[in-house]
C-alpha cells in the first residue's frame, strides 16, 4: 500500500503543556483514516499541524516523499493537501457558490500576476455549481453562509475543500453540533471521497459514526498515538478503552 | 475651460487617484492605511527632485509611482504581522517618519520644501486633461480589478485572513500586492501634482490629509469604486461652493465621516443599493 503522507514524532507545548509529545502515524493512499481520542488527547492540534496551520516544535510531516514541515498552510493546499475547520468558516461576505469557486479556480490565484490578467468565472462556477448540486446545497446556492443553518453550513466547509482537488482530506470534527440524522447524512456523504481518489483524514468524536465509515483509527492520549488499527480490533483493547470511555 | 476650472479638474483628478489607490488597500484588500499621504509626498518629492535636474516629465512620473511603491511594499511587509487597530497606528506612524524626515532634509528644502519646480510645458487646460486621463485610467483599473481574480482573492483576504490560506491563497503576497499597486498610484498622483502646484510643502502631505483621504473613500463606500469617485467629487468642490466650507473643512469632513459610520457604514455606494432594493421591493397591500 502507497504511503500517502507520514507524520513522524510531532511536538507542541503550549504554555509548556504538551499538547503533542511525539505524535507518529502514516495516511494509506485511497483509505479513510479516522483519528479519536478524549478531550484534549492533541487530535486537533497534531491536524493543524499537518495542514501547516501550526508549526510544530519539532518532528517532520511528509507528503508522499516531500518534506512539507516548513511549508506554509497555503503552499501545502498547493500540494493537493485539504483542510475542513472544526469551527466552521466560511467567507460571509461571499455567496454560498462564491465560497466554493474561489477554491475551484484556486490555479487562478497562484500568483497575482495571473489573478490580475484573469476574469472569467465561468469555469469556476460551473464547477462549484456541480460540487454543491452533489452536496445538497445547489439550492442554497446564492444564499449568504449566514442564512444556512449549522448543518449546512459544515456541508458547504466540505464543499469548499473537495474543490481544491485534494490528494489528502483533513476533516476537522465535520460532525459536531449536528443532529443524528444530519450527522448519518454527512458521514455517508465524506464516506464516498476515498471513491473519487480523496484519502481521508477524519478528527471527530462521534464514535458511532467513526466506526461505521472509517477503514482505520489511530487513538490519541495526552499528545501520543496509543493505538491504530482497524475499528473492531483496536477498540478491543482495554487501554483504548480506558483512555477513551474512562472505563475498563 | 478656465484657468479655475481647469485648476479644479486637476485637483479633482489627483484625488481621484489618491482615494482610488487607497480604496485598493484598504476597500479591496481590507488592510487599514492612514499614513496615504506619506506615499503622495514620496512620489511628489521623488519627481520634483528629479524634475529640477532635468529629467524629462514621463520618467519622473515613472520615478514617483516606482519609489513610491517600492517604499509601500517595504511598508506593506508591517501588515503581515500586525492587523486592525495596530496596523492603523503603524501605518499612521509611517505618516509622521516621512514629515519628520523630510523636514530635516536640507536637499529636499527641509520646511520651505522644494520650490521653482519647472512646468510640464503643457497649457493648464491640455495638463489638467492629461491628469483625467492618467484617473480615468486608475478607474478602468480598479473596475478590471474588483472584476478579476485578484480581487476576488483580495475580497477572501479582506473577509478571513485564515480561511483564505486553507484556500490556497498566499496572504502575504496578497497583502503586499495590494499595498504596492495602492502606494504606487499615491506616488503617480504625487508626481502629478508637482507640475500642476510647481511647489511642494511638507505639510501637504500630513495627517490631515490622510485622513482627507480616508474621508473620500469611507463617504464614498470602501470598495466601491464608483462610490469613492462620486465621493471625491464632492468632497473636492464642497469648499469650492461654499466659504464657509473651506473655513471648515476639517470640521465637516470629521462630521461626515461619524454621520456614515452611524447612519451609512456603506457610504455612498451602499445607500445607493439600499435605496434600490427599496424601490425593487414589492409594496405591502393595505
Amino acid at each position: 500500500m502507497t504511503v500517502l503522507a507520514r507524520i513522524d514524532d510531532l511536538h507542541i507545548s503550549f504554555g509548556g503543556v504538551a499538547a503533542a509529545n511525539g505524535v507518529s502515524f502514516t495516511v494509506n493512499q485511497g483509505e479513510f483514516l479516522a483519528v479519536i481520542g478524549p478531550n484534549g488527547a492533541g487530535k486537533t492540534t497534531a491536524l493543524r499541524m499537518v495542514a501547516g496551520l501550526l508549526k510544530p516544535d519539532s518532528g517532520r510531516i511528509f507528503l508522499g516523499d516531500r518534506d512539507v514541515t516548513g511549508l506554509p498552510a497555503y503552499a501545502r493546499v498547493r500540494l493537493g493537501l485539504g483542510f475542513t475547520h472544526q469551527i466552521v468558516r466560511p467567507f460571509y461576505s461571499f455567496t454560498t457558490i462564491e465560497n466554493v469557486m474561489l477554491a475551484a479556480g484556486h490555479y487562478q490565484t497562484g500568483s497575482p500576476w495571473r489573478a490580475l490578467t484573469s476574469r472569467s468565472r465561468d469555469a469556476a462556477r460551473k464547477r462549484a455549481h456541480a460540487i454543491l448540486e452533489r452536496i445538497g446545497l445547489a439550492g442554497q446556492a446564492e444564499k449568504s453562509p449566514r442564512a444556512l443553518p449549522l448543518g449546512q453550513r459544515k456541508r458547504l466547509e466540505v464543499a469548499r475543500a473537495i474543490a481544491l482537488d485534494p490528494k489528502l482530506l483533513l476533516l476537522d470534527e465535520p460532525l459536531a453540533g449536528l443532529s443524528s440524522a444530519e450527522a448519518t447524512t454527512m458521514a455517508d456523504l465524506i464516506r464516498t471521497l476515498p471513491g473519487e481518489g480523496i484519502t481521508v483524514v477524519l478528527v471527530e468524536h462521534n464514535l458511532g459514526e467513526v466506526l461505521r465509515v472509517a477503514d482505520r483509527l489511530v487513538v490519541l492520549d495526552a499528545g501520543k498515538v496509543l493505538a491504530e488499527g482497524v475499528p473492531a480490533e483496536v477498540m478491543k483493547r482495554a487501554d483504548v478503552r480506558q483512555a477513551y470511555t474512562g472505563v475498563v | 475651460m478656465s484657468a479655475y476650472i481647469a485648476s479644479l479638474v486637476s485637483v479633482i483628478g489627483i484625488n481621484m487617484i489618491l482615494a482610488l489607490g487607497l480604496n485598493i488597500i484598504s476597500g479591496f484588500c481590507g488592510q487599514v492605511s492612514l499614513g496615504h499621504a506619506a506615499f503622495y509626498g514620496i512620489g511628489a518629492y521623488t519627481a520634483a527632485y528629479l524634475c529640477k535636474l532635468g529629467v524629462p516629465l514621463p520618467l519622473t512620473l515613472l520615478a514617483g509611482t516606482i519609489m513610491a511603491g517600492a517604499i509601500g511594499i517595504v511598508v506593506g511587509l508591517t501588515s503581515l504581522r500586525v492587523r486592525d487597530d495596530f496596523l492603523a497606528v503603524t501605518t499612521m506612524g509611517i505618516g509622521f517618519v516621512f514629515l519628520g524626515f523630510v523636514r530635516k532634509q536640507k536637499w529636499l528644502g527641509g520646511e520651505l520644501g522644494i520650490s521653482g519646480i519647472p512646468g510640464s510645458g503643457l497649457d493648464p487646460v491640455v495638463y489638467a486633461g492629461l491628469i483625467l486621463l492618467f484617473a480615468a485610467a486608475v478607474i478602468v483599473f480598479s473596475l478590471w480589478l474588483k472584476r478579476s481574480w485578484m480581487g476576488f482573492t483580495f475580497d477572501a483576504v479582506a473577509d478571513d485572513e485564515d480561511a483564505a490560506r486553507t484556500v490556497g491563497v498566499n496572504v502575504s503576497t496578497y497583502k503586499l500586492t495590494a499595498f504596492g499597486i495602492g502606494t504606487a498610484l499615491a506616488g503617480l498622483a504625487g508626481g502629478l501634482y508637482i507640475y500642476f502646484a510647481r511647489i511642494i510643502l511638507p505639510d501637504t502631505f500630513d495627517f490631515v490629509q490622510s485622513i482627507a483621504i480616508l474621508t473620500m473613500v469611507v463617504i464614498g463606500g470602501t470598495g466601491s469604486v464608483w462610490g469613492v469617485v462620486a465621493a471625491t467629487i464632492g468632497l473636492t468642490l464642497l469648499p469650492e461652493v461654499s466659504r464657509a466650507a473651506a473655513d471648515y473643512r476639517l470640521l465637516i469632513f470629521g462630521a461626515m465621516l461619524m454621520l456614515v459610520m452611524r447612519f451609512s457604514p456603506g457610504g455612498l455606494a451602499g445607500l445607493a443599493t439600499m435605496l434600490k432594493r427599496r424601490k425593487a421591493a414589492p409594496k405591502e397591500v393595505p
